[in-house]
């Protein structure tokens, strides 16, 4: 069958020595920085995305970028269980049981069941990619340019409706990027936009530059300006193994969650985040005892978990499939590729058989390293733990902005930062999201380019969108989507649901 | 009416005038028409989308159901010590070298802190930069001036 032959090649090509040890630097840099709050993998993959210039392989750096993705899904729970700290966005909804499960002396079995959890979604989520990538890069040959700009659309829009707090702020965020990511020389005129007689704006803003100021900077000054003390439960954490009843009520939560995960990675907008939230409410909501959530539920952390990582595994496939990032730390997948001169697309399997199949082989290496280093090493990321914040910061600082010179071996995009660093700093104070801007700024040139594609081909002719039929559904879901979201029903749960991320 | 939520009104004028400002700059720009779309023209529809959005997150701040937000004091300290740092290190790193710079980076931003401590500061400087030079010089080998250009082996 043929889906075992392109396994095989994924297997034969991820398993060779230079391949595996990337994957284990991957997830282990992954885990470490999911452990410690106030860095996450969207500033760890920028930072590091420069140093993949200097691989020689593309799949080697891919495999490596990958795994600091979902090992950060691994190393978020940790803090979030044994600190009440989410490490990662996406563990936010394990804080809310898991701690408790850990203040009852139950830290282990916590652990443990939430590596479990990530360990069987991870490897359920890495068939559902191999099985389902062939059929959608098919599906995306017949996609033109009018597909595409829709495409885009929809994915911005579920990033908005996503995106913690007010709508009306998150679309507006979404605009502003894409204005900033037409900063540049614009393909079809030659016409060096927004520029202002400066040469390095002529290539347009680096987004590596962007994600470091806009997250990182802005994270640290934020988080200097409250000063906060951390309770953690450092003690002993025995008994790492979950009992077989926790066990017997965790799997069907596991399984759920996964699927939820899966569903809603491949969703634009969708990934780890939103597939943890929504596993947390499905569980809550089927429960037979729902008032056990919050204090100490197994569900509460299996269910989120498993969900978190199937969901960020299945966000590679529309990247994979399609060229197109649905999220942040997919659009900085996407840049990897290209400083390799790969062309993100449906084509990418064709002509990179060994690249795609060799990745998708590789997570699920990389989630087998994960658990197996994860229980044993829990002990060394608990002592990082206590690291002080004051140690910490600078050292992010550091990285952050040898990293952001090292791009193009120039003092500018060190500077470029503080613009961004101040807006990331102003847009936390007047409660705007920063995310949807960064999907923004991903995709405006690209937006730009099938629109004007789209509409050279049709003459003018705006309606095009809407009669052309994949086109339309696409556009009709992003329709759909902000309706729900304007139903006063569904208003107040996503305000419910996203009481917890303060 | 009055101003309940001050963050909304203020971020919708901050979209405002983000909008205004990528319209004024693309007036020197083709236009161009619909079926051949010119530099200017979706910066300028784009544009005009933020001012409209704008507005509506700036009216939204007013009116009975707001809810009452102010904007949490900007703390002068951290924001100015940290972007000082950063540009120091830019500025200094082609002239003073990677270590020079490095240093001083490590120093000032951590005088941001309110848990500022010289002899933790020293010693953190210490491992970083060790850890820096193992990691980018060598593991990386990003290339960087590491001396101070007076001091650079001719």
């Amino acid at each position: 069958m043929e889906l075992l032959a392109n396994l095989g090649l994924g297997f034969a090509t991820a398993a060779t020595p230079a391949n595996l040890l990337v994957c284990l630097i991957g997830v282990v840099l992954g885990t470490l920085i999911g452990v410690l709050p106030g860095i996450g993998p969207l500033a760890t993959i920028a930072m590091l995305l420069p140093a993949t210039y200097k691989m020689a392989d593309p799949t080697s750096a891919l495999i490596m970028l990958a795994g600091i993705y979902y090992g950060a899904q691994y190393g978020g729970s940790t803090t979030a269980i044994l600190v009440n700290l989410p490490g990662e966005s996406s563990s936010v909804v394990t804080t809310l049981d898991g701690y408790q499960m850990a203040r009852q002396g139950r830290a282990g079995a916590a652990l443990g069941i939430s590596a479990i959890g990530s360990f069987f979604a991870g490897t359920i989520a890495t068939f559902l990619l191999a099985a389902f990538a062939p059929p959608l890069a098919e599906l995306a040959f017949k996609f033109g340019p009018a597909e595409y700009f829709a495409l885009m659309v929809l994915g911005l829009i579920a990033a908005v409706v996503l995106a913690h707090g007010s709508i009306w702020k998150a679309l507006a965020m979404v605009v502003l990027g894409l204005l900033l990511g037409m900063i540049g020389t614009d393909v079809n005129s030659g016409v060096s936009r927004f520029s202002f007689d400066i040469p390095e704006l002529s290539d347009g803003i680096e987004f590596a530059v962007v994600a470091m100021g806009m997250f990182g900077f802005a994270e640290i000054i934020i988080n200097l300006e409250q000063k906060e003390n951390r309770e953690v439960f450092t003690d002993k954490v025995k008994g790492l193994l979950p009992t077989w009843d926790d066990l017997k009520t965790a799997f069907p939560a596991m399984c759920r969650g996964t699927v939820l995960g899966s569903i809603l990675g491949v969703l634009p907008g969708g990934g780890a985040i939103l597939a943890s939230f929504s596993s947390y409410a499905l569980e809550k909501k089927i429960s037979k005892t729902p008032e056990r959530f919050g204090k100490g539920a197994i569900e509460g952390v299996a269910g989120p978990e498993s969900a978190n990582n199937a969901g960020a595994q299945t966000s590679f496939i529309p990247m994979l499939t399609l060229g197109i990032p649905t999220t942040p730390v997919m659009a900085l997948m996407v840049a990897a590729m290209m400083i390799h001169n790969i062309q993100p697309g449906p084509q990418v399997m064709s002509s990179n058989p060994a690249l795609f199949w060799g990745l998708i082989a590789s997570m699920w290496i990389g989630n087998l390293l994960l658990v197996v280093l994860n229980l044993p090493l829990i002990g060394i990321w608990i002592k990082l733990l206590s690291v002080p914040y004051r140690v910490l910061f600078p050292a992010i600082l550091l990285f952050c902005c040898v990293g952001a010179y090292s791009i193009n071996n120039n003092v500018f995009d060190v500077f470029m930062t503080i613009p961004f660093a101040i807006l990331g700093y102003l847009f936390k104070k007047f409660d705007c999201e920063p995310a949807p801007l960064l999907l923004g700024f991903v995709l405006g040139k690209l937006m730009e380019e099938f629109l004007r594609r789209a509409m050279t081909i049709s003459r003018g002719d705006a309606t095009v969108f809407f009669t052309r039929p994949l086109s339309a559904t696409l556009l009709a879901m992003a329709v759909i989507l902000l309706a729900i979201v304007f139903l006063p029903g569904i208003a107040k749960k996503r305000e419910e649901a996203f009481q917890g991320d303060d | 009416m009055q101003l309940r939520n001050h963050r909304d009104f203020v971020a919708g004028l901050m979209f405002i005038a983000f909008g205004v400002i990528f319209i004024w700059a693309s007036r020197d720009y083709n236009m161009g028409t619909a079926a051949k779309m010119g530099p200017a023209y979706f910066p300028t529809v784009l544009g005009g989308l933020l001012v409209f959005l704008g507005v509506l997150i700036g009216a939204g701040g007013f009116g009975a159901k707001a809810p009452e937000l102010r904007i949490e004091a900007f703390q002068f300290k951290p924001i100015t010590t940290i972007l000082v740092a950063v540009a120091l290190f830019a500025y200094l790193l082609p002239t003073m070298g990677l270590i020079v710079s490095l240093l001083l980076l490590i120093f000032i931003s951590s005088v941001a802190s309110h848990e500022f401590s010289v002899r933790d500061t020293a010693i953190s400087a210490v491992v970083l930069l060790a850890l820096s030079w193992v990691v980018f010089v060598k593991g990386l080998e990003l290339q960087f001036p590491l001396l101070p250009l007076a001091l650079a082996p001719r």
